[in-house]
């Protein structure tokens, strides 16, 4: 098993329709660098030099990632990109 | 609720801070006094869009008895960079011209220029002498109107940002467009057997917290500021204050008041800047609190919305798709809450195929803010009056199409995230067993409405010390605002990790010098996050007094166990904590620990709400007679406050959905500025409502504690206007449902 990125749709067009893609990784840096070698262009939009898009939130599974791009993913992670949300 | 083996957690004990709260002891922002304090008052924009071109202060300067004067160009400029507050971020540029404006004013009531003076008499007049001329510009008011390309545009740097990237290259009102998929939804509507496409309309509405904002500043001759604030996030305050004055964080301590009411509006600084300014111009503390008038119409208040809201189901009730249109109205600057809304909105259910669009829109009106479950209560209003039509052509038991569709551990939203354990379907269960639901409603122009709201609840970072007195008492420090009892609940946690009595511990919020750091008090995160940190120093004090004692008895550490507030070990030996503290001073060093929390995270929170309204068709006013909240409160720790926190929020919702709103004339101006005219819910509006505390424990909690403040403003809106249905036959669609509004609908019927 590998870990499942989920495509946010607005950069499908990226990945030629793709809604999830299976790459290797032990952490979010690494997953990402792994789409971006299949897809150019998706690591500009999700990263900000060595950190994620500012108001970017990424998930490992269910939890929200608090180590950004060194969360730790598992070979069954699914890993989820969203903005960041706030609570009143 | 469920049973537990927890002798503090589940209790309902005085809480620590009531003594000083009903005898008016507690000090409150307003409340500081300091030798040589001046007042201050600010000087506001009487236009809703106009560029200043030019302010002429001269005469104010001297006037007797002020001592400065300030404007936008005393704060440093600002590029366009953006501050990661811990829960949420913020574009420095923008909030710089929020604090003090500079090229333009973009809403009525904007911040243009500030005096100190030796009174608060002689600082207000002084604003009247001085002279700003300005170039009127026509406001854009409404969500749609501001999104049209026609429309007047607000902020020359905004262009529409999206994940793909920037889309458009102009400058746009539309400063963000998120978009979320899930399936294909057009197969999802297909499979329907009804489908219902609803348009909806909310208001501006205010969290009507009793304390106006308030700030006292020092800038001391040696550089260093205190700032004495009502805050939601004293570490916050001192970061923004940080960002906009351009100084390292080490130069500003902020010293956290205590706070009457914050809901999501006292996260965003407003005078804290200003009152640091004036004091470092005029080299004296200067104290600013704002009038009514000035939080309505220059603090954050949550936004109008439009929501256009499709959703279809099969012939047995089980939804085939949904799909949304959101657009909020973000105020002058970028930053509605709408991607939560979008996030949100269908959060509750089963969704197989989805899709949602939204738009965080600029207009004339105030900068929005957090309130309570940001964005949550207008997509639950919008979704779930589509679900209240759909169950009525289906002739559905609305309880019934709920547990057939309710989210569950593992349903994915149309966001894409799984979610883990969830209480959303015993929330329903719960409404569906009380003795409300199952009682019968007679009378004419009654009805009954059901609703359910989502919010998702944060983790983030805390920090605790905790201190070990002599007569067995623990003193805790923490740098949480409290804000709905939470110095109860975090005591409750330490004393039920130590094994004493709640009242045995001294809970304090200290300032940012005196303890480590904390994200702000939101996201219905503290006794959560806090209570880990809190957790993990009661551990770590249990560690430090097992050595402790097995240096006094001279036995090995794993022969010494700590049970129920005692030690216990070879031979019988046992020392109780309060005898054991006796002792730690006589033996060794004082036991002082600290607690931290940041890798966790929450599940999400749910609740259902069921409401009897009757309505007098005469005048289109609303009586609500009965109210019920189940809610999924994880491990309730004190039940009293987490039954509070529910009422609460609920009494806010019910002001949303019958009568708050901003009401403004065609040029911009708020015209209800005063709690006269801006009418929030009172006790003689409101039955007692009761309260089902539903406990699926959340796993990532030593105790299982879900976040409580939020959820409970969501559903209220869609409840009541479902029960109006039931009345009177009126599906209203824009809020608020106020008198005149719901009788002109009555009327039309």
């Amino acid at each position: 098993m590998v870990p499942l990125v989920y495509i946010p749709p607005l950069l499908k067009s990226l990945t030629n329709g793709q809604e999830i893609v299976e790459v290797s990784g032990k952490n979010v840096r690494e997953v990402i660098q792994a789409v971006e070698a299949i897809y150019p262009g998706f690591a500009a939009r999700i990263c900000d030099g060595d950190d994620l898009r500012s108001g970017l939130a990424v998930t490992v599974g269910t939890k929200l990632a608090t180590n950004g791009l060194r969360e730790v993913v598992d070979t069954d992670s699914e890993v989820h990109f969203l903005p960041a949300i706030s609570g009143g | 609720m469920a049973s537990t083996s927890y002798k503090v957690i589940g209790t309902r004990p005085i809480r620590h801070d009531g003594t000083d709260k009903v005898t008016g002891r507690a000090q409150f922002g307003a409340d500081i006094q300091l030798s040589g304090m001046l007042f201050g008052a600010i000087l506001r924009s009487p236009h809703a869009h106009a560029r200043i071109k030019s302010i002429d202060i001269s005469q104010a300067e001297s006037y007797p008895g002020v001592h400065a004067v300030v404007t936008g160009t005393d704060l440093p400029e600002q590029q366009q960079k953006v501050a990661h507050l811990g829960e949420g971020d913020v574009n420095l540029y923008h909030l710089s011209q929020n604090v003090l404006a500079r090229q333009k004013v973009l809403y009525k009531g904007h911040a243009v220029a500030a005096v100190a003076a030796d009174d608060i008499h002689i600082a207000q007049e002084a604003t009247q002498l001085i002279n700003v001329e300005y170039e009127v510009l026509p406001p854009v008011l409404d969500v749609l109107e501001a999104m049209q390309d026609e429309a007047p545009v607000l902020n020359d740097d905004v262009r529409t940002d999206s994940m793909a990237g920037e889309e458009s290259k102009d400058p746009t009102n539309v400063a963000k467009h998120y978009f979320y998929e899930k399936g294909n939804i057009e197969k999802g509507f297909e499979a329907a057997h009804v489908v219902i496409e609803r348009e909806y309309r909310t208001s501006t509405v205010h969290q009507g917290y009793i304390e106006p904002h308030n700030a006292t500043a020092l800038w001391n001759q040696d550089g260093q500021i205190t700032i004495w604030t009502s805050t939601q996030g004293s570490f916050m305050v001192r970061q923004q204050m940080a960002d906009l004055l351009k100084l390292p964080e080490s130069r500003i301590k902020v010293v956290p008041m205590e706070i009457g009411g914050g809901f999501g509006g006292k996260i965003s600084v407003y005078l804290q800047p200003v009152a640091a300014l004036l004091s470092k111009k005029s080299g004296r503390p200067v104290k600013l609190v704002m009038d009514r008038a000035s939080v309505f119409e220059a603090t954050g208040p949550t936004p109008g919305s439009y929501i256009r809201v499709k959703m279809g189901a099969d012939r047995e009730g089980k939804l085939t798709a949904a799909e949304a249109y959101v657009a909020f109205e973000a105020g002058g600057f970028p930053g509605s809450p709408v991607v939560c809304a979008c996030m949100c909105i269908f959060a509750c259910y089963d969704v197989p195929h989805g899709r949602i669009n939204g738009y965080d829109v600029c207009v004339n009106k105030p900068r929005s803010n957090a309130y309570r479950a940001p964005g949550s209560t207008h997509a639950a209003f919008a979704a779930e009056s589509v679900v209240d039509e759909i169950c009525e052509r289906l002739e559905m038991d609305p309880v019934e199409f709920r547990l057939k569709n309710a989210a569950q551990e593992g349903t994915r939203r149309v966001d894409g995230v799984q979610f883990a354990r969830i209480g959303m379907k015993e929330t329903v269960e719960a409404i569906r067993d009380s003795e409300h639901w199952k009682s019968s409603l007679e009378g004419k122009y009654r009805g009954r409405g059901i609703a359910s709201g989502f919010w998702f609840n944060v983790g983030l970072k805390s920090s605790v010390t905790a201190m070990l007195a002599a007569d067995g008492t623990v003193s805790l420090l923490e740098g949480s605002t409290d804000i709905g009892g939470t110095r109860a609940s975090l005591s409750m946690q330490l004393a039920e990790t130590l094994g004493i009595a709640a009242e045995d511990i001294k809970p304090a919020v200290v300032d940012t010098d005196s303890v480590g750091y904390n994200d702000v008090t939101g996201g219905s995160r503290v006794t959560f996050s806090t209570g880990i940190a809190v957790h993990n120093a009661g551990l770590e004090m249990r560690r430090q007094l097992i050595e402790r004692v097995a240096n006094i008895w001279e036995v090995k550490v794993e022969d010494v166990q700590y049970e129920d507030g005692k030690v216990r070990g070879p031979g019988g030996k046992e020392f109780t904590f309060r005898e054991l503290a006796a002792k730690i001073h006589a033996t060794g060093e004082p036991i002082t620990v600290k607690g931290t929390s940041g890798s966790e995270n929450q599940a999400g929170a749910f609740g259902t709400h069921c409401v009897d309204v009757e309505v007098d068709p005469e005048t289109g006013k609303v009586d609500v007679l009965r109210y019920t909240i189940a809610q999924d409160c994880g491990t309730a720790i004190h039940p009293a406050y987490v039954e509070g926190q529910m009422q609460g929020g609920a009494a806010q919702g019910i002001g949303w959905a019958l009568n708050e709103e901003y009401v403004y004339d065609e040029h911009g101006a708020m015209r209800n500025a005063t709690f006269l005219d801006y009418r929030i819910p009172t006790c003689c509006d409101l039955p007692m409502m009761d309260t089902i505390i539903v406990e699926v424990p959340d796993p990532q909690h030593p105790f299982g504690v879900r976040g409580v403040g939020e959820v409970p403003i969501a559903p209220p809106p869609a409840a009541l206007v479902a029960a109006i249905y039931q009345a009177v036959g009126v599906r209203m669609r824009e809020l608020p449902a106020s008198p005149p509004r719901l009788l002109h609908q009555i009327l039309q019927r």
